[in-house]
């Protein structure tokens, strides 16, 4: 526990690496023994942890308005197109 | 779509050419749609294939993780105590709000996922597209992976840099409203 292998600033960049399940054992280790002792970067946790699951609840209406326009517009052009000719 | 499109290092006038591929594909293929997904996840991928093709026959083609050999820091160096610092190297020098006391209702509510919407449009493509996928679409890794030709580590790599994006913004917002 006194040897802390990886500072807050590694932590931060491993989260989604440990939520995938993407780091080796040690580092496992290492990174929830990081987090076990340090109040930060068990916020700066469940904070990526919490955006996770909530992206869940959006629905199509969150799609990005100017996303969606350009859809349309791209849809609108596509079905113009064809008529004309 | 554009946007996406010119996500794959294509120039403005491929991008739209291949935004009207990918438009015709989906027209003709409607009667595949399962709706696994939803029609816009489905419009992406199929987007993402043709943008991918022609990225790969203009020889310009860009990786989706390229922009940049540096990759871009998940938290501002800045609230860090600096490298060279005798006991705290790479510390956080600020406390960090784990957001559990923010009440579910404010979490659900319009003006936050406002934010979340406004966060999400302001992402690069690549990492919107593989963001929507995992997180929003609820698609497993692999599938996602498959589709857009990533290797695991990319794509967790891509992820990564979606939520920590969303997460700065977030937490802009949360602070200023305190």
């Amino acid at each position: 526990m006194s040897d802390q292998p990886f500072s807050c600033q590694q932590v931060v960049e491993l989260v989604t690496d440990y939520l995938e399940d993407g780091l080796d054992p040690d580092q496992r280790l290492a990174f929830e023994q990081h987090v076990a002792v340090c109040p930060p970067c068990r916020g700066y946790f469940s904070q990526l942890r919490l955006i996770a699951r909530t992206a869940g609840t959006l629905s199509e209406e969150d799609v990005p308005e100017p996303l969606r326009e350009s859809l349309l517009d791209a849809f609108r052009d596509w079905t113009a197109g064809p008529r004309k000719s | 779509m554009l946007r996406v499109a010119r996500g794959y290092g294509l120039g403005a006038a491929t991008a739209e050419d291949v935004v009207q591929e990918a438009w015709l594909r989906v027209l003709r293929s409607l009667d595949r749609f399962e709706g696994r997904s939803s029609f816009r996840t489905w419009l992406f991928v199929i987007l993402g294939n043709c943008a991918r093709r022609r990225a790969t026959t203009e020889r310009r083609s860009v990786s989706l993780d390229s922009g940049g050999g540096t990759a871009e820091p998940a938290v501002a160096e800045s609230r860090f105590f600096p490298a060279d610092h005798p006991r705290w190297a790479g510390m956080w020098t600020t406390l960090v709000d784990s957001w559990d006391s923010i009440p579910e209702e404010r979490l659900l509510a319009e003006e936050t996922r406002k934010r979340f919407r406004a966060s999400l449009d302001a992402l690069p493509a690549r990492y919107t597209v593989v963001f929507v996928l995992r997180d929003v679409e609820g698609w497993p890794s692999e599938d996602v992976c498959a589709l857009l030709d990533l290797t695991p580590e990319n794509q967790r790599v891509l992820l990564h840099r979606a939520r920590v994006r969303i997460r700065s913004a977030l937490e802009e917002y949360f602070e200023e409203r305190g």
